[in-house]
């Protein structure tokens, strides 16, 4: 099991490619490549998660530290490509209320 | 004891002097366990080699003689580091002693029964995956209504811990079993959300009891939503129920709904451990557990927590990824 965190800088904003299963193995790692993007000029983060196969609470306890730091520099944090699985975690978690978050397109929910 | 080392060094470097081959240099490598063992440091093992020397080599040339005191000197800095090194890892042994006191305090404060209420049959397992169990269940009862607190602790260790310890007082804290579970959620929000870091979290259900009337009511932070059976349409209802998870803003209300149960019915609270199960094939879908709970719809609530857990650890090749909830309350009559 791995993950992986591919990082391009655009126009005022930072795309991640997140590519894996995301559990209690692997958040640490996540949490780890993720602190360490740096914002810069770019006021938006954009977080593609539709590789992501799977995960469970303490990866969302990865998005959610995340979630707050980049609110804490008065960025916007968006996460898209969520498979069906994945959004109803962020809606039972009530997070899908609080976050930016976009499922995968043509998806029947 | 330093007689016998000296001994025992002098006759293996006697030994490798008159033969320097392989399995006498091998017997040095294993005296140096027995020197870490009696905790002898580098200065005096020089101090051993050079009395050896001494003995065993009569014509040593007083410039090496010489040498050995500036040798102990420089080792003198090793010798204090490895006292250092030692001296932590005594001082880890007693953390993880204090720890697993610590965690056996825990584990008695923390320790809930299942009240006895009558007409209700109440049901409760929980199993951890690993030693220390993020879930948390919390029950409060008084003559005719019980509370039950269902809770995923996100987070490892101490804080962890000490974070049910703050749930177990939010429920207390509350004026009975009674009480609106929006109300109780509210209270026990505030007292986590000052104190978690920022990734950890909590999300909790709530259930409120209600012996006379028959009635459940349920509020959500962020929690798997509880699971109504209803015995005569022979269905579950998933009571889902909006509500943000614990510790993640302050100012978070919750709301509360409410749901009868006629006598058969049962209300199903778990975590993701029952939900989120993998087997080899792939996630276990939530209708396999909901037709495993169904199947011993007859049984007692607490043997029925136990045969689904029985069924889920089957199909999941014994092996327990999540920590395993399920609490199931059921109307007797």
């Amino acid at each position: 099991m791995n993950i992986s965190v591919d990082l391009q800088r655009e126009e005022n904003k930072v795309v991640g490619f997140i590519e894996g299963e995301i559990d209690a193995f692997t958040a640490p790692m996540l949490r780890e490549k993720l602190a360490e993007i740096t914002l810069g000029d770019s006021k938006e983060i954009v977080l593609d998660l539709s590789e992501v196969s799977y995960m469970d609470s303490t990866g969302l306890g990865v998005f959610v530290g995340f979630f707050k730091n980049v609110k804490s520099e008065n960025a916007k944090l968006k996460l898209t490509g969520l498979s069906s699985r994945l959004k109803r975690l962020f809606d039972i978690t009530g997070l899908g209320e609080i976050m930016d978050i976009e499922s995968s397109t043509g998806e029947v929910k | 004891m330093p007689q016998e080392v000296e001994r025992q060094y002098k006759a293996i470097l006697r030994n490798y002097l008159e033969q320097q081959n392989e399995l006498n240099l091998y017997e040095g490598q294993t005296f140096s366990k027995q020197l870490i063992q009696k905790n002898i440091s580098p200065e005096e093992m020089i101090g051993i080699h050079r009395a050896a020397l001494e003995e065993v080599v009569s014509d040593i040339p007083e410039k090496i003689e010489h040498s050995f005191d500036l040798l102990i000197e420089v080792m003198v800095r090793y010798g204090l580091a490895l006292h250092e090194h030692q001296n932590l890892i005594q001082k880890q042994e007693n953390f993880r002693i204090e720890m697993d006191l610590a965690a056996n305090v825990q584990r008695t404060l923390l320790k809930t029964t299942v009240p006895q209420v009558q007409g209700l049959d109440i049901g409760m397992l929980s199993v951890p995956a690993k030693e220390m169990n993020g879930d948390y269940v919390h029950f409060l009862s008084d003559s005719q209504s019980v509370g039950i607190g269902v809770a995923d602790v996100i987070g490892k260790g101490i804080p962890a811990a000490l974070c049910m310890s703050m749930i177990k007082n939010g429920m207390d804290s509350v004026d009975g079993a009674h009480v609106d579970p929006a109300i109780v959620l509210d209270v026990i929000n505030r007292i986590v959300e000052r104190s978690v870091t920022d990734s950890m979290f909590v999300s909790m259900i709530y259930g409120s009891y209600d012996a006379t009337t028959h009635t459940f009511t349920y509020a959500s932070a962020g929690h798997e939503p509880a699971l109504h059976y209803s015995l005569q349409e022979g269905t579950f209802h998933e009571l889902f129920i909006k509500g943000l998870l614990l510790g993640v803003l302050p100012q978070t209300t919750y709301q509360s709904q409410t749901v009868r149960l006629e006598i058969g019915d049962f209300v199903v609270l778990m975590t993701d451990g029952v939900t989120e199960c993998r087997s080899q094939d792939g996630f276990i879908e939530m209708e396999k557990v909901m037709k495993i709970i169904e199947d011993v719809k007859t049984e007692s609530a607490q043997e029925m927590v136990e045969y689904v857990y029985k069924e889920l650890i089957l199909l999941q090749d014994f092996e327990l990824r999540d920590d395993f909830t399920l609490v199931i309350v059921k109307r007797a009559v």
